[in-house]
Parts: structure tokens; C-alpha cells; sequence
């Protein structure tokens, strides 16, 4: 039984090739100021090598920061890979410069919530602190 | 003490014999028709620090322009960032751009080009084209330039880790061309310096990523004298959360780091110092944006002066590019960039920058449409030819304020500089994650100021809307990676397999052994090795670098 005042571990992941990674640093930063675990992976992970950390880690959400256009292959290849491995219940969200013609398509894959630029910090510590504990309660966790 | 009048008669005039003052009215709007420069003088005050602080134009210390004659001969470039797709799309938009006025092409490259994957390597899946131009192999490049004079147009690539296979290309172009390479103009970035700071496109570790580029400084001069073959970055340090003084300092710091690495490979600073270039960003705050490239001048003059020997006046003088902030954009209410453009690259000419790229409104969301990008050169042509402030030159010179932050930020980053200097240089201070700590701090920082207001961000955190303003976005077709992979497998089947491999071949050794690679990527270029296939003899050789996650 987990106990809902855990603390809510988070992997912070920047897939592919792009190195801009201000926004997950300052995220992640945030997030561990809020009171959360934060584990970030570092520059240029694979999908595979996210998912295997998360499952890992024992993370409760997993956030992408992309900004290099390749958000549909990237979140759509982590969302499979999670379910595959039997880790569906891990919150899938993240941000970046993505268009708001495709976040309809993100939510439907299963991604939670798309964080767009000028994004607070405070808004995305305010989502982790009520979807997770959620999910524990839903998974009779908690 | 120097008169303007001498100025005039020597500098001034030397400079309009090589090129003549724009044939338009340097004329205020009330017909009034200002000189070219105004110095204490004209104002009857007396300024003891005049001739050592501020100087002339076109004279050291150059914290008043690089050129004599600045704008009112010759405007800055108007070099807009373009790249997307295939190499036909791109192509078709450089055309579009210089029909429409702009004065230089400027190659933005995709995520699996500036990491020096080829286009079907599993890596590059779904960043083929997105936010750039995939280039994998010389076929690629001859398309990118179908059509254009080369000796006419002066191209920038930004390019770092795979420079020298990158300029090998676009060399290979213009040889195949029958063009002459003493007539060719251009920059590759090549900083890999600030990769390693800030962007993190690196590919080998540090110190053979610097050999690469000191191969560059060793084979331009000699072989494509007009070429800029380095542009020395700070606009990306700026983009990953430095202050304006951190960039400025960073930025020289990694220029100064480059000369000594020329140096002591026994090159002659006078030949190569005059063809280094750099690069700023331009945020929003006015005032400090213009203090921070007459800064940029003054303290490359002093160094290269004093500490480096330099006796060329060429070697002294700082030639910059410069880009409004990619960072100030918001998503929200998009139309507002607009603005904030048009103030960034008015701080850009008035601080006296050579050539200029002015964001497109919509780049917080993807990148520029055709319309966007178009507004957005229409912004620099607005400022250049209605404005006014180019009738003068360095027209902001004198104000209290401006001079005085001048001198402060070239205080500020000159400490900086001698704190870079103690840690044993750039490379050293990179090693100990020094760039890192202080970029998540200051990013950190600016952040919280803007989540508790006390920076106001207009349309974020203050005269938020209710409803949403959409604006069309550019999006990259899907078709482009499986054209890429097609050309690639015909390129690969039509090439002489036996010249691919000398000319690798010839590459790895030239690694293995310290010999100057510029050469053999010519080769390699002609030879149409792909991209990937140059990288990887040099994965081989040097290895590859991981940053440590730090946070």
C-alpha cells in the first residue's frame, strides 16, 4: 500500500537529438523545489532508454521536453513502449514548442497534459500534485 | 588629442574610396542633414576618456563600428535563418528571400545533419526536416544552391560539430561549378566551444573538437581567403539562460581560447585573427543589448591588441552578426513579437552589428511560414531605410547612460574573463561543469522572477486574453525522410565505391595521425561520402562525449 503523502517521483527526459534543454532544467528544478524526486536522464535518450529508467526508477509521471518538431514519434514510441512493459499507470505529460493542432492527437496517444511555452513552473507542479495522487487512488494504492 | 576633422579626412574618406556613401537623402525628415559622426566636440563638452574608451569608427578601440563609414555606405547583411525539409523546399526559399531583398543566405540544418547522422541512420527518425534542412551528402548540397551565384551571394551555415564536412560540401558545389574559392564569402559557425557551453551538439570530446576547428583556421586563409571560418557564439548561450554580461564574457572567452589554440599550433595571428567572426543574440532590454556589442568590440580590440600581439588592424576589429531573441518570443498573443522584434533589431543596428537575422513572429510555435519570415526581413527594411538611424554613425554615443553601462559590462565580463582565465581556460572550466551550474542558476532565477512578477512578460504573466489568437504554422511534410533515404541509396549506388573509400580512408589517417583534415574532407566531399560516413572514421578516431546530467 503506498501511502498518498509519498513523494511523487518524476523523470525529466530530453528524447532524440535536440540539446536545447533549458525548459527540462528549469522544470525539473521547480518540480524538486516543490518538494518532488527528481531523476533527469541527461541529452539524447532513446525511447527505450526512457522507458527503462522510468520502470527503473519506480517513477509515478514521466515528462518529455521536445522542441525539435519530433514530438508525435517521440511521445507515441514512449507511450507504447510503457505499455508493452507493462508500466501503463506511469503519467505520460511534457512541453516544448509544440502546436496546438497536435495536442488533441498527444492526448489521444494517452499523454496527459502538453505544458507550451510561457508555461509557469507553478502549473505544472499544481498538475503533478493532483493527477498523481489520483492515479493512486484509482490503482487502489492508496 | 584626435579630431574629428582629421577623422573625416583620413578614416572617413578612406573608407567611402572603397565604398561610396548609399545614394539616398541622409536627410532628417525636416530636412535636416546630419553628419556622419558626432563626437564631444560638437556638443563643446570635453571628454578626457574620448579617444581611449570610444574612439573613432573604423578605429581602434572600435566601440563606435568596425567600418569608417558604417551605414551610411553600406547597410548591415540582411541574412535570414532559413531551412526546412528537403533541400528543393529549402532552395525554393532562399529564392524567395533574395527576390524579396534580403542581401545574404544563411543554412539552417536539421537535428540528424548538425549531429552528423545521414538522413536514414535509425537516429535521425522523425527529425528529418523539422527544424532545418537535411543535408547527408554533396547531392543534397548542389541542390540546396541550384541557381544561385555563389560568388554573388555570401552564405552563412550554421554548422558546428560536422563543419568541416559541411564547408567541404559547399566547396565541392562551387568547384564542380567552376567557381573561383578566392571569390567565395560566408561563415561557418563552427564554435564548437559553445556547444559544449550551452547548445550541446557536440559529437567528440573538447580537445579534438578544437583541433577540428583550429584545422579550419589553418586551411581558410590560405584556400577561401574571404571566408569567415568561424562565428564565435553567444547567441546560444543567451537562448539557454545566460545574462547579457555572461554572454558577452563566454563568448569572448571561447574566441580568446581559439586563438591561443591557433597559436600554439605555430599559426600567425595576423593571418588568421582578421577572419574570425562573431555572433549575439539581442534580447529585450534596449539600452543593454547596445551597450553589450560596443562592449564586444572594445574588449576584442584591447585583448588582441595587448595580449595577443596582433599588429593588423583587421585582427583587432570584432565583425558581428547578430539575432533577435528566439527566447523573448511568446506563444501567446504571437502577433506582439512583431514588437518585440522590431526593438531587438533596432538594438542590433544601434550597437553596430554587420549583418542581422530578425525572428519571425510565429517561431515560439514552429517554424516561420513564408509570411512571417517575410514580415520579419520587412522589419529590418523598415529600420534601415525609414528610421532614420542610419544617417549617423553610433548616433546613441554620448548618452551618459549608454556609455556608462558600455564601461560596466565591459568591467562585469572582464572579471568573468580572468575567473575563466584562473580555471585554466574554456575547455578546463567546461570539465568542471562550471557553464553548466552557472546557466541552470541564471536561467532559474529569471524564471522566478517572471512566475512572481516581477518581470512583466506581456501577454504571459500580465494582459493575459481571454481567448486564444491562432495564427497559421508552417508544418514539415512527412514525405521528406523517405526522399532523403531514397537520394541517399542512389548516391550511394552511382558513386565510385573506390574513391569513397581512399578518400575515407585518407581522412582517418589524417585524424589518427594530427594531420589537417581539410583537405581529405574536400575529398571526401567530391568522392560523395555521406555525412554519417565522415562522422563515424572520426567517431572512431576521437571518440564521442556524454555532458554529465547535471541539474
Amino acid at each position: 500500500m503506498a501511502d498518498l503523502n509519498r513523494r511523487i517521483r518524476v523523470l525529466i527526459a530530453k528524447p532524440g537529438l535536440d540539446g536545447h534543454d533549458r525548459g527540462a532544467k528549469v522544470v525539473a528544478r521547480a518540480l524538486r523545489d516543490a518538494g518532488m524526486e527528481v531523476i533527469y536522464t541527461g541529452l539524447r535518450q532513446t525511447p527505450e532508454m526512457i522507458v527503462s529508467a522510468a520502470i527503473q526508477e519506480d517513477v509515478d509521471a514521466v515528462g518529455l521536453s521536445i522542441l525539435s518538431g519530433a514530438h508525435m514519434h517521440y511521445f507515441r514510441e514512449v507511450k507504447r513502449l510503457l505499455d508493452e512493459q507493462g508500466a501503463s499507470d506511469i503519467l505520460l505529460f511534457g512541453g516544448g514548442i509544440i502546436p496546438d493542432e497536435d495536442v488533441p492527437k498527444l492526448k489521444e496517444l494517452g499523454v496527459a497534459a502538453v505544458f507550451g511555452p510561457g508555461t509557469s513552473t507553478q502549473e505544472i507542479v499544481d498538475f503533478l500534485k493532483r493527477a498523481v495522487p489520483e492515479r493512486w487512488k484509482a490503482q487502489g494504492l492508496a | 588629442m584626435r579630431k574629428k576633422h582629421d577623422w573625416l579626412r583620413e578614416t572617413y574618406r578612406k573608407s567611402l574610396e572603397k565604398m561610396p556613401e548609399r545614394p539616398v537623402a541622409h536627410r532628417t525628415l525636416s530636412d535636416i542633414a546630419p553628419e556622419p559622426l558626432y563626437t564631444p566636440e560638437d556638443i563643446g563638452v570635453l571628454d578626457p576618456e574620448y579617444e581611449e574608451k570610444r574612439g573613432f569608427p573604423g578605429e581602434y578601440p572600435y566601440t563606435r563600428g568596425v567600418y569608417g563609414s558604417m551605414y551610411r555606405s553600406k547597410l548591415w547583411t540582411m541574412r535570414m535563418f532559413a531551412g526546412f525539409g528537403t533541400a528543393e523546399q529549402t532552395n525554393e526559399r532562399f529564392k524567395k528571400l533574395l527576390k524579396a531583398g534580403q542581401t545574404g543566405l544563411s543554412v539552417a540544418f536539421d537535428l540528424p545533419t548538425l549531429m552528423g547522422y545521414d538522413s536514414d541512420h535509425p537516429l535521425a527518425k522523425g527529425e528529418v526536416g523539422k527544424c532545418g534542412v537535411a543535408v547527408s551528402s554533396l547531392a543534397d548540397m548542389e541542390i540546396l544552391f541550384d541557381g544561385i551565384n555563389l560568388e554573388e551571394v555570401t552564405t552563412s551555415m550554421t554548422i558546428n560539430s560536422p563543419a568541416n564536412a559541411i564547408w567541404a560540401m559547399y566547396l565541392a558545389v562551387a568547384k564542380k561549378r567552376g567557381y573561383d574559392w578566392k571569390k567565395l564569402g560566408g561563415t561557418i559557425q563552427n564554435d564548437i566551444l559553445k556547444e559544449f557551453i550551452a547548445q550541446k551538439e557536440f559529437i567528440f570530446p573538447p580537445e579534438p573538437s578544437v583541433k577540428l576547428v583550429i584545422d579550419t583556421f589553418e586551411w581558410g586563409p590560405k584556400n577561401v581567403p574571404k571566408w569567415n571560418f568561424i562565428s564565435v557564439s553567444g547567441y546560444h548561450i543567451r537562448e539557454a539562460g545566460s545574462t547579457a554580461v555572461q554572454e558577452l564574457a563566454w563568448t569572448l572567452a571561447d574566441g580568446f581560447e581559439y586563438v591561443e589554440a591557433a597559436l600554439k599550433r605555430g599559426l600567425d595571428v595576423d593571418e588568421f585573427a582578421p577572419r574570425i567572426s562573431f555572433f549575439f543574440d539581442v534580447h529585450n532590454d534596449f539600452f543593454e543589448e547596445i551597450a553589450k556589442f560596443r562592449a564586444a568590440r572594445r574588449i576584442w580590440a584591447k585583448e588582441m591588441r595587448h595580449r595577443y600581439g596582433a599588429k593588423n588592424p583587421q585582427s583587432w576589429a570584432l565583425r558581428t552578426h547578430a539575432q533577435t531573441a528566439g527566447v523573448s518570443l511568446t506563444a501567446q498573443q504571437p502577433l506582439n513579437n512583431i514588437a518585440r522584434v522590431a526593438i531587438q533589431a533596432l538594438a542590433a543596428v544601434l550597437g553596430g552589428t554587420n549583418s542581422l537575422h530578425t525572428d519571425a513572429y510565429d517561431e515560439a510555435l514552429a517554424l516561420p511560414t513564408e509570411e512571417s519570415a517575410t514580415i520579419a526581413l520587412r522589419t529590418q527594411q523598415i529600420i534601415a531605410y525609414e528610421t532614420g538611424v542610419t544617417h549617423t554613425i553610433d548616433p546613441l554615443a554620448g548618452s551618459y547612460y549608454l556609455e556608462w553601462l558600455t564601461d560596466e559590462m565591459e568591467r562585469q565580463a572582464m572579471a568573468i574573463i580572468e575567473e575563466i582565465r584562473r580555471m585554466g581556460g574554456v575547455v578546463r572550466a567546461i570539465e568542471e561543469g562550471y557553464f553548466l551550474r552557472e546557466l541552470a542558476e541564471a536561467s532559474y532565477r529569471y524564471q522566478q522572477e517572471v512566475e512572481r512578477k516581477e518581470r512583466i512578460i506581456v501577454g504571459v504573466n500580465a494582459f493575459t486574453d481571454e481567448i486564444p489568437l491562432k495564427v497559421p504554422i508552417q508544418l514539415v511534410d512527412p514525405e521528406v525522410e523517405r526522399v532523403q533515404a531514397e537520394r541517399l541509396a542512389r548516391v550511394r549506388r552511382e558513386r565510385d565505391a573506390r574513391r569513397v573509400a581512399e578518400a575515407l580512408e585518407g581522412l582517418r589517417r589524417a585524424a589518427k595521425e594530427g594531420q589537417n583534415t581539410m583537405p581529405h574532407f574536400v575529398e571526401c566531399a567530391l568522392a560523395y561520402c555521406t555525412l554519417g560516413e565522415m562522422m563515424d572514421v572520426l567517431r572512431e578516431v576521437y571518440g564521442t562525449y556524454q555532458e554529465p546530467a547535471y541539474v
